[in-house]
């Protein structure tokens, strides 16, 4: 199945930019379908970007954050051509990963 | 549009009226001084924005928003529904015929010559409609105009005429003009227990708020359709956008490509002419 | 939040009918009406909504009025549902004399 995480990662002189593009629902739990029953929650938890072994990002979401979440952030440091992996968990347990070089 | 084909449409228009039965000037459409004075309203209007950027509505007027959108085109909010179209268009159906079968040139790259008026049948053909009655001749159901699906498809198709500027067409036929003017009649009424027409947010108030909104000028407004509406969270047709309007303005909202939609989209679309498509789109 | 530096308003002009019964607000409730009275302001209201239909002209308020009406009655509170088909009604008429007289007054909106 094709991946949920679209990102670009760029180095500039002494910083990396980072952009991210998510498929998730991110679900709040609050909305009621045409049933009027309550569409459960469904959201991720816990996004972190690694580079070269550390954590160089990581967010605690909730239900606040939107669905198709966009994610835009810099580092410190950061070589063309290295590697930067990108994983989330959301909070029925499922979880994604993508790997991309930086440009 | 160049002058030479306004001329031309101008002859038409003229040979057109002149076999209708006689009636007061003011019941004469001129679709091609029309189109002049709707561009010199805006143009005049925003003496400082670029005439190809018109198609970026709220973008165009307010620099904040702009900003925003361009960082986030770079990652936009319709990619998915444009990956999805692209391969809903490339799928066969159940009798082994593609999308690409219904259109001419296979479809790509022809998303600005709609609507077009076609003689045979009398009426205004969207693209929405044309691709449902592709799925009928082909022995598949219809999908919703207001759903994700002809979103996507529309997304695709829009994608591949990016850049090319609208090119609607008013045949010398008395019923295309009537069309037209049925389509530029509904922009101007007022309608809904708000007793808003169209003009009176995208003609009157192009620029103001609208609540937390930058209402968008009507020069080049469906030049960016299909879109994603961060208020949506989701994909939109002109179909969706046209029955949430009317239902935003406490107006029970009309069956999606009904008539009066469709003359809507071809006098909207035709005024637009010259401008290039640039949809899929993303609006707040 | 982004702030607005424009401190534009709105021109709308409203006709004035069309803006009192944008207040909304039901009907003051007189002597208690009964099932009779409820049936002929429902059949007067709908009558006046079919009508808004055939000039493709329906309000969102009124079809929500008209379904206040009937809710109203099928609990057995006439006077509420009496009311509700009355304004139901009144929002229909409203409909239709804005359909009407659009039919020339759009052209004072029209880009010339």
């Amino acid at each position: 199945m094709a991946s949920s995480i679209r990102v670009r990662a760029i180095a500039n002189s002494e910083i990396t930019d980072v952009q991210t593009l998510i498929q998730h629902p991110m679900d709040s739990g609050f909305v009621r379908d045409e049933n009027g029953a309550f569409i459960p929650a469904h959201f991720i938890q816990e996004l972190t970007f690694e580079y070269d072994g550390r954590k160089v990002f990581v967010a605690d979401w909730g239900t606040a954050v939107s669905k198709d979440p966009y994610v835009k952030f810099s580092f410190k440091g950061g070589n063309k051509g290295d590697d930067l992996k990108v994983s989330w968990i959301d909070n029925k347990g499922a979880t994604d990963t993508a790997t991309v070089k930086i440009q | 549009m160049r002058s030479r084909s306004r001329l031309v449409l101008a002859v038409l228009a003229a040979l057109a009226l002149s076999a209708m039965q006689p009636s007061s000037a003011a019941d004469r459409p001129n679709p091609a001084a029309d189109a002049k004075a709707f561009r010199n309203y805006f143009t005049n209007k925003f003496p400082n924005v670029r005439f190809e950027d018109f198609v970026n509505g709220p973008y165009a007027l307010n620099e904040d928003m702009r900003r925003q959108w361009e960082e986030k085109e770079q990652f936009p909010p319709y990619e998915f529904s444009l990956e999805t179209g692209k391969e809903m268009f490339a799928r066969r159906f159940k009798n082994g015929k593609t999308y690409a079968d219904c259109f001419p040139n296979q479809g790509i790259g022809i998303r600005q010559n709609y609507p077009y008026f076609d003689e045979k049948e009398g009426k205004v053909i969207t693209l929405e409609l044309a691709l449902n009655r592709c799925r009928e001749i082909n022995g598949e159901t219809l999908i919703s105009y207001t759903g994700e699906d002809m979103a996507a498809l529309t997304a695709y198709m829009a994608f591949t005429s990016r850049g090319k500027p609208f090119d609607i067409k008013i045949p010398d036929d008395p019923r295309a003009l009537q069309a037209y003017q049925n389509g530029k009649r509904y922009f101007y009424t007022r309608r809904g227990q708000l007793n808003f027409s169209c003009a009176t947010c995208h003609v009157q108030n192009p620029g103001e708020r609208m609540r937390a909104e930058v209402l968008a000028p009507a020069l080049g407004i469906l030049n960016a359709l299909p879109i994603y509406r961060s208020e949506w969270g989701s994909m939109g047709t002109v179909s969706r956008r046209f029955t949430t309007c009317n239902s935003q303005i406490r107006g029970v909202p009309l069956e999606p490509q009904a008539e009066e939609y469709r003359d809507l989209e071809y006098y909207l679309s035709y005024v637009s002419n010259g401008l290039p498509i640039s949809g899929p789109g993303a609006r707040p | 939040m982004s702030s607005m530096s424009s401190k534009a308003h709105m021109r709308i002009s409203l006709y004035l009918p069309v803006a009192l019964l944008v207040m909304g607000g039901t009907a003051s409730v007189r002597a208690a009406s009964s099932d009779t009275d409820f049936k002929a302001a429902y059949a007067a209201a709908e009558a006046a909504e079919d009508e808004a239909g055939r000039l493709r002209n329906r309000w969102t308020v009124t079809e929500a009025a008209l379904a206040e009406a009937k809710k109203a009655a099928d609990k057995g509170d006439f006077d509420q549902a009496t009311a509700s088909a009355r304004e139901a009604e009144a929002l229909a008429k409203a409909s239709i004399y804005q359909a009407t007289s659009e039919k020339d007054a759009w052209k004072k909106l029209e880009i010339r």
